[in-house]
């Protein structure tokens, strides 16, 4: 009888080996959401400066961003600066470096927005007592911006759900690494379905497994935003 | 006499082209309670963000004691740790236990003992009456209790001089005197302070001297008794008019009562 497509994901250590590619998956998406919300915030409060470098700065970035396919940054870092400055970045570095450059100017976004939704006499009474600029940020707007995150509901409607979106399409972002030489789930796949061509239907079934993972990965952050919506609505 | 320790000179500030100040002077000498009162949009306001530099001068200069804090942009923090400020809404932090609020400028700005601000600032609450409300976040206080602890906040800094900016303005009636009798209590004790109020019967109980500003003009200046009995401008009069009501009764002008209690 004629093996069923499926078969081929437990034949031998192929589920291992597709488990191992989610993980770097993961592993790249966890990374990149970690330092993306720790620049995302540097980011966010120097959207908010007057100053014009800074003003600059951002924008270019943000138009970066926004303009650039993903792939071709991944090419430009991954080929492109090994050879210009000699670096040599393996595949991985290069996609958080690159993953992290548009994850901070997007948390940056959502940042500077909580930021601005702080009411100004909070920081003209922080900045009366004497306080520096740094320490008015420090101490009173960013701990009340991470507040609005968790526990104010107006704030928290709006944000969380953009940050975790944000963070969703993180983790389908990485699907891209597989083009310079990360072996993550979509490359694990493709390694099986060559193993396998004569089995037709192969290519099928190992995508919908990994259409399948990708959704298990991504449901229970929309979940979670769902359930803390309820919560603290 | 004692010493000056602020003095506006001549300053100007305008808004989108319209003067809000035009050429307003002050002196403030150790010790002493100026109150500052007028018509909404008066400037009242304004002269006092200028004094602690949250808004620019764009003529003028201000001195705190000798040393010139107009038109500086570096270190401002530096002076302002000196100049004690209180506003109209409930600037607590909200993310803070009152007590975090109270330490944060001592500890982070002057550099402090924490320890030793903390049995200060718990003396300080108990002068104000709030010394169990140490440990709670400011959403639990009333709006009186939010302002009691926004003043000990203010002089836990020790500042020259406290400005005071309506700070009444947004308690509901019952909760104004409370507040007025801690400023009070600090006018007292020798604390220099410019304020900015619409309790007529606060300010001629508080002030040393009284400043009628109208259209960013220094109008009239002297002692609570010239002032509020026998205001020599025209426009002073009205404006202390305008806090009486006719009597339904006997046709006569009574005045407002006031929450103050003494």
């Amino acid at each position: 009888m004629q093996d069923l497509g499926i078969s081929i994901l437990f034949k031998g250590i192929n589920f291992q080996r597709l488990m191992g590619g989610l993980w770097v998956t993961l592993r790249l998406a966890l990374i990149t959401i970690g330092l993306s919300c720790l620049f995302g915030l540097l980011f966010g409060v120097l959207m908010l400066s007057k100053k014009r470098v800074a003003k600059v700065f951002c924008r270019v970035w943000l138009e970066i961003v926004r303009f650039m396919p993903q792939l071709v940054l991944l090419y430009l870092v991954y080929f492109g600066f090994a050879r210009l400055f000699g670096w040599d970045l393996d595949g991985e570095t290069s996609a958080v470096m690159v993953f992290t450059f548009w994850g901070t100017a997007e948390m940056g976004d959502l940042i500077r927005g909580a930021l601005t939704s702080i009411p100004l006499h909070q920081t003209e009474s922080a900045a009366a007592l004497g306080l520096k600029k740094g320490q008015v940020y420090l101490y009173v707007l960013i701990p009340q911006t991470l507040r609005r995150y968790v526990l104010i509901p107006q704030t928290l409607r709006r944000l969380l759900p953009q940050a975790i979106n944000l963070s969703t399409r993180i983790i389908k972002t990485t699907a891209l690494v597989k083009m310079i030489n990360v072996t993550e789930v979509l490359k694990v796949g493709q390694q099986i379905i060559g193993q396998f061509y004569r089995q037709p239907d192969a290519a099928f079934w190992v995508y919908f497994v990994i259409f399948l993972l990708y959704f298990l990965v991504c449901w229970p952050f929309s979940l979670l935003a769902k359930q803390l919506e309820k919560r603290w609505a | 006499m004692a010493d000056t320790i602020l003095r506006v000179n001549g300053i100007h500030k305008s808004f989108d082209g319209t003067g809000v100040l035009r050429g307003v002077s002050l002196e403030i000498r150790e010790g002493e309670v100026v109150v500052i009162v007028g018509p909404s949009g008066c400037g009242k306001s304004t002269l006092l963000r200028c004094i602690n530099g949250l808004e620019t001068i764009d003529k003028g200069e201000i001195y705190l004691r000798d040393e010139k804090i107009s038109g500086r942009t570096k270190d401002l923090h530096l002076v302002r740790q000196k100049i004690g400020m209180v506003f109209q809404s409930y600037d607590l932090f909200p993310h803070m236990k009152v007590m975090d609020n109270l330490l944060l400028g001592p500890t982070k700005a002057l550099g402090k003992q924490k320890q030793e601000m903390e049995r200060e600032a718990l003396s300080m609450l108990e002068r104000v009456g709030l010394k169990e409300k140490a440990h709670v976040f400011p959403r639990t206080l009333s709006g009186g209790q939010k302002q009691r602890v926004a003043l000990v906040r203010a002089m836990l800094m020790h500042p020259e001089i406290l400005l005071l900016d309506e700070i009444t303005a947004a308690l509901d009636p019952e909760m104004v005197s409370e507040v007025l009798n801690v400023v009070i209590d600090l006018a007292r004790g020798g604390m220099t302070m410019a304020i900015v109020t619409h309790e007529m019967r606060f300010a001629e109980a508080v002030a040393d001297r009284v400043l009628f500003l109208e259209e960013g003009v220094v109008l009239e200046e002297g002692t609570p008794e010239k002032f509020f009995h026998a205001p020599t401008t025209e426009r002073a009069r009205r404006f202390l008019q305008s806090f009486t009501y006719a009597s339904k009764r006997d046709k006569a002008e009574v005045q407002p009562k006031n929450n103050l209690e003494d």
